[in-house]
């Protein structure tokens, strides 16, 4: 048994935000009590928490893993050690891989990798039409069966609203969220960047708002139509917001979620020709981060997650237009996070709440909420420590992050995944 | 002044001052174009290398003849002798190349930010020939060197700049040659190829013509490319003519007193009526003279050469 303690437990679940000691037993927990309670000699190992928050290890929804197929980006070891650096014990992984995530086979592949060499646990989301190429539904119920806990086509929204309709109707049968990345590609036309000032004065192709609130709307009405589960990913301009906080309110089954990026920087990021800071959805501009900020805040955005995207700097290096778009983000998250706190847009406990309890609803998971009976996973956290991002000291295999050199507070110094310590800062 | 060595990458950054100074040393080079030995010792034993990723006859022959007039080696290393359909980055084949080595490497790319992403990555000097819809800052400063020649000043001038801004590179140089010389600049074309944003760079927005005209004193058409219309940017060429051609009657309807430039190649009949390009009030195949005396001075500028 280990006992964690002094720490100051916040769990958005319970509403707690004390100081507690937590005693963990194979894996779960087993009791959360006040200081002095449980008697260290009951432990066989004790945890000093004091000084430091105790939180439910993060739930990250929107995760690349890159395994099967493009392992040199990334693996499911290396992702999931980055994922443990950043205090995130649970990830959901994309079905984007290759071969892609379409049928059971590929499913406990994962799972199997996951077991074997993970870091923290692993949930696939698997995709929602064949080869996601956006046309027949993939086996649905043989992707639940293996474990998968939604269905996306990721990166490759499906274009076809009659197939939206379809999966949409067909995931009633197991209620899991269908998560659709909301761009229509004709209207992107090629963009690589924000359609706005700053794209044109770079000459670059710009992707506008509309391409992302356009299929939003659809979907959204889809949903309606359905009565499904509608997820959307990483929302990232005002109109979005808008639409998505008119559906919460005539009760349409809706959830949605943002990364760091687009609460923090807007387009002006990309000047010259910046390709880690080239992602899609794009950077956007300061009137849509200010409306992401203020979706976190009145729940229209549920979740906070990365849509962590490895890709190798020889990649990244090389024409604007011919970089892949994507960016690394788990071991940032948190202090990224916490900016929303530190610069008042929220409470504490509402930015924990969007990267444990809500995410972990929205998959129906039992993870992000700290209670008797339920797994340990937790990361200790410094809030009020201040230190420099370096991106060349990442546990994950790449370093394309525009947040490279940035200044933060908020330090992970422990993670446990199943009441085992898969991360201690400076024990690496 | 900020530009002299290492690189000319836009007309973005530069002050009024740089852009003098490269005018001004146009100025000396282009006297030698018209002496009967056209050829000064100036670059003598330097290296220069135009690397063109796209097509182009007429700048690249321009940054050639300019290189040899300085007395420069001159080596051209184009798309379908390159080892770029072998898979080779950008940066990779610019370090092959520099280390023959080369001194000045001179850039044409269609995608915009090549010439910047260049210069990150070598230590030659790049100059920008037109990096996608970015810039083309070597065709501006040649527009502005003809527009002086001809009319004596460019300050308080009103220049319109007519046609496809949202994939020129040559109206993203001009725009901002032309306003940081002093002149104002009014924008005219469909909207569908201007570029959102284009009110925020302190430009006049129309999008009819004859407003763009009413009292320009320098009209630069641009070139309308077949593509756009098979994109669906424009309906047809003919009705592209129909509403934005530059004809004489608009001009005259307009005064009649304006110059008329265009980067070519130009489509007659479509952007530019014959008459007009080939009137006396064209400075077509002035811009073209005259781009070789400013290839010269910004070569010789990027080397190191002290203002003449």
């Amino acid at each position: 048994m280990i006992l964690v303690r002094g720490g100051r437990l916040i769990d958005p679940a319970s509403g707690t935000d004390a100081v507690r000691d937590l005693l963990v037993d194979g894996g779960t927990v087993l009791g959360i009590e006040e200081p002095g309670v449980i008697r260290p000699e009951a432990a066989d190992e004790v945890i000093e928490a004091a000084g430091l928050a105790v939180l439910p290890g993060l739930v990250d929804v929107h995760v690349h893993l890159r395994e099967p197929g493009f392992e040199y980006k990334e693996t499911i070891a290396s992702g999931t050690r980055a994922a443990a650096a950043g205090g995130v014990t649970s990830v959901c992984c994309m079905p984007n891989t290759r071969p892609v995530n379409d049928c059971g086979a590929v499913t406990r592949f994962i799972l199997e990798r996951a077991s074997a060499g993970g870091a923290v646990n692993v949930f696939p989301i698997g995709a929602a039409t064949k080869g996601s190429e956006g046309e027949g539904l993939s086996d649905l119920g043989e992707l639940v069966d293996s474990g998968c806990v939604a269905v996306s086509d990721d990166g490759r929204p499906i274009g076809s609203p009659a197939v939206m309709r379809r999966v949409l109707e067909y995931s009633r049968i197991f209620d899991i969220p269908v998560v659709n990345h909301c761009e229509d590609l004709g209207l992107s036309a090629g963009g690589v960047m924000n359609e706005g000032k700053t794209a044109s004065a770079l000459g670059l192709r710009g992707i506008p708002c509309a391409s992302e609130e356009v299929m939003a709307r659809r979907d959204i009405a889809l949903a309606e139509l359905t009565g499904a589960r509608l997820h959307v990913a990483h929302v990232s301009t005002a109109g979005a917001v808008r639409a998505l906080r008119e559906a919460k309110a005539r009760g349409v089954r809706v959830s949605a979620e943002t990364c760091p990026h687009y609460f923090l920087l807007t387009d002006e990021a990309v000047d010259r020709y910046n390709t880690n800071a080239k992602m899609n959805p794009p950077l956007r501009s300061a009137q849509d981060r200010q409306a992401i900020r203020e979706g976190l805040a009145d729940g229209t955005i549920d979740a906070i997650c990365t849509d962590h995207a490895p890709h190798q700097a020889d990649e990244k290096e090389v024409e604007f237009d011919r970089a892949p778009f994507g960016i690394v983000g788990l071991e940032t998250l948190l202090p990224l996070s916490l900016v929303l706190w530190r610069e008042g847009f929220m409470p504490l406990m509402d930015v924990v709440r969007r990267l444990t309890q809500a995410p972990a609803e929205i998959m129906k998971l039992d993870r992000g909420r700290l209670a008797p009976g339920l797994p340990a996973d937790l990361a200790l956290v410094d809030l009020d420590a201040e230190y420099r991002v370096d991106a060349s000291l990442f546990h994950g295999k790449t370093r394309n992050t525009p947040f490279d050199g940035w200044t933060v507070r908020g330090r992970v110094e422990r993670t446990l995944a199943g009441g085992v310590t898969v991360y201690r800062r400076g024990h690496e | 002044m900020s530009f002299r060595g290492p690189h000319l990458l836009g007309i973005r950054g530069l002050s009024r001052g740089d852009i003098e100074e490269i005018l001004d040393s146009a100025g000396t080079f282009r006297a030698v174009l018209d002496r009967d030995i056209k050829k000064v010792p100036t670059l003598r034993g330097k290296t220069i290398v135009n690397l063109f990723f796209e097509p182009s006859t007429r700048t690249r022959t321009s940054f050639e003849l300019a290189g040899k007039r300085l007395s420069a080696d001159v080596v051209n290393f184009s798309q379908s002798t390159s080892s770029v359909v072998k898979g080779e980055t950008l940066i990779d084949t610019a370090r092959t190349i520099e280390a023959m080595p080369a001194e000045i490497l001179v850039i044409r790319h269609p995608c915009s930010g090549a010439a910047e992403l260049l210069a990150r990555s070598v230590s030659a000097s790049v100059i920008n020939a037109g990096d996608g819809m970015h810039e083309h800052p070597t065709q501006a400063l040649l527009d502005l060197y003809t527009v002086r020649e001809a009319l004596g000043r460019v300050e308080g001038l009103r220049v319109a700049i007519v046609g496809d801004v949202l994939h020129s590179r040559v109206a993203r140089s001009d725009i901002l040659a032309f306003k940081t010389m002093g002149a104002s600049v009014v924008v005219c074309g469909p909207p569908t190829i201007l570029p959102p944003g284009l009110a925020e760079w302190g430009v006049d927005v129309t999008l009819r013509i004859a407003e763009a005209l009413e009292g320009a004193d320098v009209v630069i058409a641009l070139r309308m490319q077949m593509e756009r219309q098979n994109a669906g940017f424009v309906p047809s060429l003919n009705e592209y003519a129909a509403l934005y051609g530059l004809t004489r009657e608009r001009l005259d309807a307009a005064g009649g007193r304006m110059v008329v430039m265009h980067p070519g190649p130009i489509n007659r009949g479509v952007e530019i009526a014959p008459d007009v390009a080939d009137s006396a009030s064209s400075l077509i195949l002035n811009q073209v003279a005259n781009g070789m005396a400013v290839r010269m001075a910004v070569l010789y500028l990027v080397a190191g050469g002290a203002s003449a």
